[in-house]
């Protein structure tokens, strides 16, 4: 996450808003919103290097693993929670889709767009994407779940989802005009419907 | 990182307390003593004070070594000194002998001051709280009104969490690694087992052991050795024991001696090295006392259960930590922990570290371990000189 899209994903956020950031990284996000908006709340990561960044920049993180689900967190008890490049880590997206709307009043999701063009093109000759934002190669890639903006929408409208906002983010500019083209990062904010 | 390379010297103190300490029980303690040390420098605030809280069999020596003896390492010293995680060049480090142990506070083996008598198995029934209570006091005369922090593991973890619930006006951060809100009827049973190798040992004698003369070491070695088994991991043991055999028996021309009473495998010599050294120093109405105490907190009973309920009352902000082969005190117990600060909107970080050395893992070196607590503590650190603490 370049700090362009990170402070573009920020301004989604409320004013001191409670905060839950699944996939928290090392905090950088967090600690922005905790600096800049009065925003409180907790990381959730499972990387131990992340952990301990988050830690050293004095942002609560909780070590838990997404696959095991939201358990510990009670129902709406979020403003905003964040998933910011992780739903493409899960095994389970879906259920954490809807855990992500369970606990937080509004659900933040941002993830690699499949369907940005060169990655079209790349399929096009025949071979999967190699780009910037998807730097790994198809037997190494820790992206398991690859999708679309426009495979997102069915999936929020599939949950009950009310998208509320949704753009594309590329080199830190917001895309509202084809973003399934023209974005490499897709971004929705929702709540259920 | 500098870590001094002369080892830092520890000096124990005694504190006398003439008024006599309230118990859960209803029972009471008076003229008792508490031996204490005291690492770094208070500041002129009196801000920067750390209590460590020890578990079952450790004691006031926290860190250092005493003067002229080089291999006296306090238990924690890997953890607490100059230029280590709790860093004593900036933390006032205070570690305390609870109430009842056998390491210089007063304990069964001294005398009771009604009856002139030594305690032996009348020293009454102390709890993690009456503990928490008998610190505070400690922290009194030291002029002491609020704690930077307050850390412990295990038993000492129930110590850091008990100072949140019982003076939450007095703790500013707790530290509690691989511990739990309670114990598990799982863990109760492992030390009923150690009890009743203890007092079924014929040199028991209802626990009068001093006037008889006497230790009961048979039990106090069975007692470590089950002890002993549940803090370590099964793939721990593999890996340092297997089916190793004694060299002894490997030489003998069968394989085994077909003996059902010698020490054969690798695994049994360690388990009876323990339990004899464990016994050679161990005070057996200690041991009692203390996993009683182990058995009855549970702060969320007077909560009907509910956690979330009894953590209410916490001020402080909290770093859990849990091992992930920690079978006695297991991560689930910490995220059980964690849920209930949560639903108290507490600040709370939680690591969760993959370590393989089952609950002894929070007295070993693990990387990743000591530099989520220095991390921590060194942010405590930039609180107190931001002024965020007053």
């Amino acid at each position: 996450m370049t700090h362009d899209n990170l402070k573009a994903i920020a301004a989604l956020v409320p004013q001191g808003s409670r905060v839950l950031d699944l996939g928290c990284g090392d905090g950088a996000l967090l600690a922005h919103l905790q600096q800049h908006k009065g925003c409180t709340g907790y990381g959730v990561e499972l990387d131990d290097t992340n952990v301990h960044a988050c830690v050293q920049r004095g942002v609560n993180v909780l070590q838990l693993n997404l696959d095991l689900g939201l358990s510990v967190f009670a129902d709406q008890s979020f403003d905003v929670v964040l998933q910011i490049d992780t739903l493409q880590h899960l095994r389970n997206a879906e259920t954490m889709l809807r855990e992500t709307a369970r606990v937080g009043k509004t659900g933040i999701v941002a993830f690699p767009n499949f369907g940005h063009w060169p990655n079209r093109l790349s399929i096009l000759q025949g071979r999967m994407p190699v780009t910037k934002r998807l730097p790994y190669q198809w037997y190494d890639t820790p992206n398991i779940r690859v999708g679309t903006f426009k495979d997102f929408e069915v999936l929020a409208e599939k949950n009950g989802l009310q998208v509320t906002e949704a753009f594309g983010l590329q080199d830190g500019q917001r895309v509202d005009t084809w973003p399934n083209l023209m974005a490499g990062t897709a971004v929705f904010k929702f709540q259920h419907s | 990182m500098t870590v001094h390379a002369q080892p830092m010297i520890a000096t124990p103190q005694a504190m006398h307390f003439a008024d006599a300490l309230q118990l859960q029980s209803g029972s009471q303690v008076r003229d008792y003593t508490l031996a204490y040390e005291t690492y770094g420098t208070l500041n002129a605030d009196r801000s920067n004070a750390v209590l460590v809280c020890h578990a079952l069999n450790a004691s006031h020596h926290v860190a250092g070594v005493y003067e002229g003896q080089d291999k006296s390492e306090g238990w924690w010293d890997n953890m607490i000194g100059p230029g280590k995680p709790v860093d004593t060049n900036r933390f006032f480090v205070i570690g305390v002998n609870n109430l009842g142990s056998c390491f210089g506070s007063t304990g069964p083996m001294h005398t009771h001051p009604d009856t002139g008598k030594v305690y032996g198995a009348d020293f009454p029934v102390v709890t993690v709280e009456d503990w928490v209570n008998a610190q505070a006091l400690l922290l009194d005369r030291l002029g002491i009104t609020q704690l930077a922090a307050v850390l412990g593991g295990s038993l000492g973890g129930m110590q850091a969490l008990s100072w949140t619930l019982q003076y939450p006006d007095r703790v500013r951060h707790a530290v509690v690694v691989a511990s739990a809100p309670n114990l598990t009827a799982e863990n109760i049973a492992f030390n009923e087992v150690a009890r009743r190798a203890i007092v079924t040992d014929p040199d028991f004698h209802g626990g009068h052991v001093y006037e008889h003369g006497v230790v009961p070491q048979r039990g106090l070695r069975i007692a470590r050795m089950v002890g002993h088994i549940t803090y370590l991991s099964d793939d721990v043991m593999n890996e340092k024991f297997g089916r190793e055999l004694r060299d002894a028996v490997v030489g003998s021309a069968t394989g085994y001696k077909y003996s059902t009473q010698d020490v054969e495998f690798q695994i049994e010599s360690y388990l009876r090295y323990q339990g004899d050294k464990f016994s050679e120093y161990f005070d057996a109405n200690t041991y009692l006392l203390i996993t009683r105490a182990l058995d009855y907190f549970d702060p969320a009973r007077t909560y009907g259960g509910d956690l979330s309920a009894a953590f209410a009352r916490t001020a402080a902000k909290f770093l859990l930590v849990s091992f992930t082969t920690d079978w006695r005190f297991s991560p689930a117990r910490s995220r059980e922990m964690v849920q209930a600060l949560l639903n108290n909107q507490r600040d709370v970080s939680y690591a969760e570290i993959d370590a393989p050395h089952g609950h002894d893992a929070f007295l070993l070196d693990d990387a990743r371990y000591m530099n989520v607590v220095r991390s921590y503590f060194t942010r405590i650190n930039d609180e107190l000189t931001a002024g965020v603490a007053a």
